[in-house]
């Protein structure tokens, strides 16, 4: 099933269980049923609890914050990623402190979802992955779709918890088919899935067993679809062998997969779509190093594009973000 | 309505996500002694946020509080009134400006002077600090204007749940500033929602007079949006609790959102030691001191039996908090 079916699946399934749940955003529903139509169907079933709203991505999140100080679980889509700016206060100075601010007196679980990251030629203000200004926000969760964790796992594991959750979905992922794990692989692969105590999966695919891979790759949505077929194409045809780790919580990270792995490789790669710069995989970079000062075979290595806008022209798009080839050079350059 | 009783559950509404406190700590010679003329309810409530204010301000003089405060001094009719018609199931959002919202709202002194000192037994533990408070059916933030959709969410919340109660957030002139104020209002005027805005228009933004900071009219900029005005010019809370009873008369009709302007004039500086107005101005403001208006209907010894009440139960307030 492709992602944005099995998104908008997800959505449906928590909307039939838990009546707390709204969804608000902008052209949400039927006929039109989302920008990206992970959501289109859902208006139409559950009338009154999947709104349409004006263009006022501040109101949207705002209005979410109160609902959820009030015992809703609104899950809020910003169209596009790009917009979050639009929702900075919202999320940093209201819903990710009332409950720490207010001594846990009460509790605001506002779920944003936002269709993020480029490739599809939108330019400067509809292409960017702009997450990386949300890592390290206290008492925020940032979440990453990625194709081999299920949506509804996900969507119930944060509905289990009262904190806010930003969630990124790469738009890229929309029409690609889910490689959920299955029987501990995806496809060839081993395919290890960790659980974090807040009900978070990662999982850890490798080809062969840990100790015989080399280094470790840790990426995140449409970037950790793009390395794991790096991997599996070098380790068939050129014998590489490198463990790929794909959390779906990115901020805070559940560390026990990722040191588990690079303990065994001592080599890590951080990929990202964000332009580089403070970025995820610095953050990570500092973490690992502390941890692993002295045990490691080479500095930790992070890839990331080019800190600039990101191009209308597909072409010259392509020369500042993380590509495919963008990402495999990156590979080749930690495993040899 | 309007104050809870002594010992009830303050908890206002069923559906806020508060955990519910154990029970107000209301001093009925602060919240008003049962059976006593509303009259003098009215005088014994101000007259309390005044000294509590007060008290605060010599508290920072004396260096037992740190961080900031913004005291409300002059303002005090406008929450006394309009929370004379709240019941337990309305919610208050109040912005940083908020100690005299959240005294009329609850009544608990001792537990908004622990917070100001910064002690585990505040309304947050010491956290939240001046602005930032949570009590059953209460709520304040610091960041002007982020609260009105964050209000309008919990009206939101009302109307989906089909609770009866009504969502009021309280602002100041300066917030109209913020932008967010204008996409709520919007939306709340299309889906009807349960709210009733407070603004509190004193004139000053901190230190900026609202003529340098606002264009066109305060009432058309609601207006626009569909929104029922209404709009008063009184530091009299005898005034103001009509005014204000026939304002909510009117959200509780729940055909949307309702604003009650309300013109009032701040008679403090901004937070501390910060006051640049012209110094006549202020002057001729005190002429208008909410207390004054009122307490110059009640007798002399009424008057006077009050403010000794407030005076001993405020300071038994102050002694308990520096205790702890």
């Amino acid at each position: 099933m492709i992602a944005a079916r099995a998104m908008g699946d997800a959505l449906r399934a928590v909307l039939n269980e838990d009546d707390r749940v709204i969804l608000l955003g902008e052209d949400l529903v039927d006929p039109y049923g989302g920008a990206f139509k992970v959501t289109r169907g859902l208006s139409t079933e559950f009338p009154g609890r999947v709104r349409s709203t004006p263009i006022s991505e501040g109101a949207i999140i705002g209005l979410s914050a109160g609902l959820a100080l009030s015992g809703y679980r609104p899950i809020a889509e910003i169209m596009f990623g790009d917009f979050i700016t639009l929702c900075f206060d919202q999320i940093v100075n209201h819903i990710a402190k009332y409950e720490a601010m207010y001594n846990g007196k009460a509790t605001c679980p506002v779920m944003i979802r936002t269709p993020s990251g480029g490739g599809r030629g939108y330019g400067p203000t509809h292409s960017q992955s702009l997450e990386k200004h949300f890592l390290g926000v206290p008492h925020l969760r940032v979440v990453s779709s990625s194709l081999v964790h299920d949506p509804v796992a996900v969507l119930r594991a944060l509905l289990a918890q009262n904190r806010p959750a930003l969630l990124i979905e790469h738009k890229l992922l929309y029409p690609l088919h889910l490689m959920l794990p299955a029987g501990g692989r995806i496809e060839d692969d081993v395919a290890e899935t960790q659980v974090s105590d807040d009900g978070l999966p990662t999982v850890s695919i490798r080809p062969v067993d840990r100790k015989d891979c080399s280094f470790t790759v840790l990426a995140y949505g449409y970037q950790a679809e793009l390395a794991r077929r790096v991997l599996s194409r070098l380790a068939v045809e050129e014998e590489i062998f490198g463990e790929l780790i794909v959390p779906s919580q990115i901020s805070p990270l559940h560390w026990e997969p990722i040191d588990a792995s690079v303990s065994v490789t001592r080599r890590l790669l951080v990929i990202e779509e964000g332009v580089e710069g403070c970025t995820w995989g610095s953050e990570v970079a500092a973490r690992i190093s502390a941890r692993f000062f002295g045990e490691l075979h080479q500095p930790v290595a992070t890839a990331a594009s080019d800190p600039t806008v990101i191009p209308a022209s597909k072409m010259l798009e392509a020369r500042m973000l993380m590509t495919p080839e963008r990402v495999e050079r990156a590979i080749r350059k930690v495993a040899t | 309505m309007g104050w809870p009783h002594e010992g009830a559950q303050l908890m206002t509404t069923v559906d806020t996500n508060v955990a519910a406190s154990a029970g107000g700590r209301t001093d009925p010679r602060l919240a008003g002694v049962p059976g006593e003329p509303r009259a003098e309810r009215l005088y014994r409530r101000m007259r309390f946020i005044r000294r509590f204010e007060e008290t605060v301000l010599e508290l920072f003089e004396r260096g037992l509080l740190n961080g900031t405060t913004h005291a409300c001094i002059g303002q005090e009719a406008d929450a006394v009134a309009i929370v004379e018609h709240l019941g337990d199931h309305d919610h208050m959002f109040s912005n940083h400006r908020c100690h005299g919202h959240f005294l009329a709202r609850t009544g608990d002194a001792l537990a908004l002077i622990a917070e100001i000192m910064g002690k585990p037994e505040g309304v947050c533990g010491g956290i939240g600090g001046s602005q930032h408070l949570c009590a059953p059916g209460f709520m304040s933030n610091g960041v002007q204007g982020g609260i009105v959709p964050n209000a309008a969410g919990i009206a939101l919340a009302k109307q989906l749940g089909g609770d009866a109660g009504l969502s009021v957030v309280f602002i100041g002139d300066g917030t109209l500033g913020e932008g967010v104020t204008y996409e709520t209002l919007n939306v709340a005027s299309l889906w009807k929602l349960p709210l009733v805005i407070v603004l509190e228009d004193n004139g000053w933004a901190q230190s900026t007079p609202a003529g340098a900071n606002l264009a066109g009219s305060m009432r058309d900029r609601f207006a626009a949006f569909g929104l029922p005005v209404f709009e008063i010019d009184s530091t009299d809370v005898e005034e103001l609790d009509a005014f204000a009873g026939r304002a909510l008369a009117q959200a509780r009709k729940r055909e949307g959102p309702v604003t009650i302007v309300i013109h009032t004039y701040r008679l403090c500086h901004h937070s501390k030691n910060d006051d640049n107005r012209p110094a006549e101005e202020v002057a001729a403001r005190w002429d208008l001191d909410p207390i004054e208006i009122h307490g110059r209907r009640l007798g002399p010894s009424a008057r006077a039996a009050i403010d000794a009440e407030v005076e001993s139960a405020l300071q038994e307030v102050v002694d308990q908090a520096v205790a702890l």
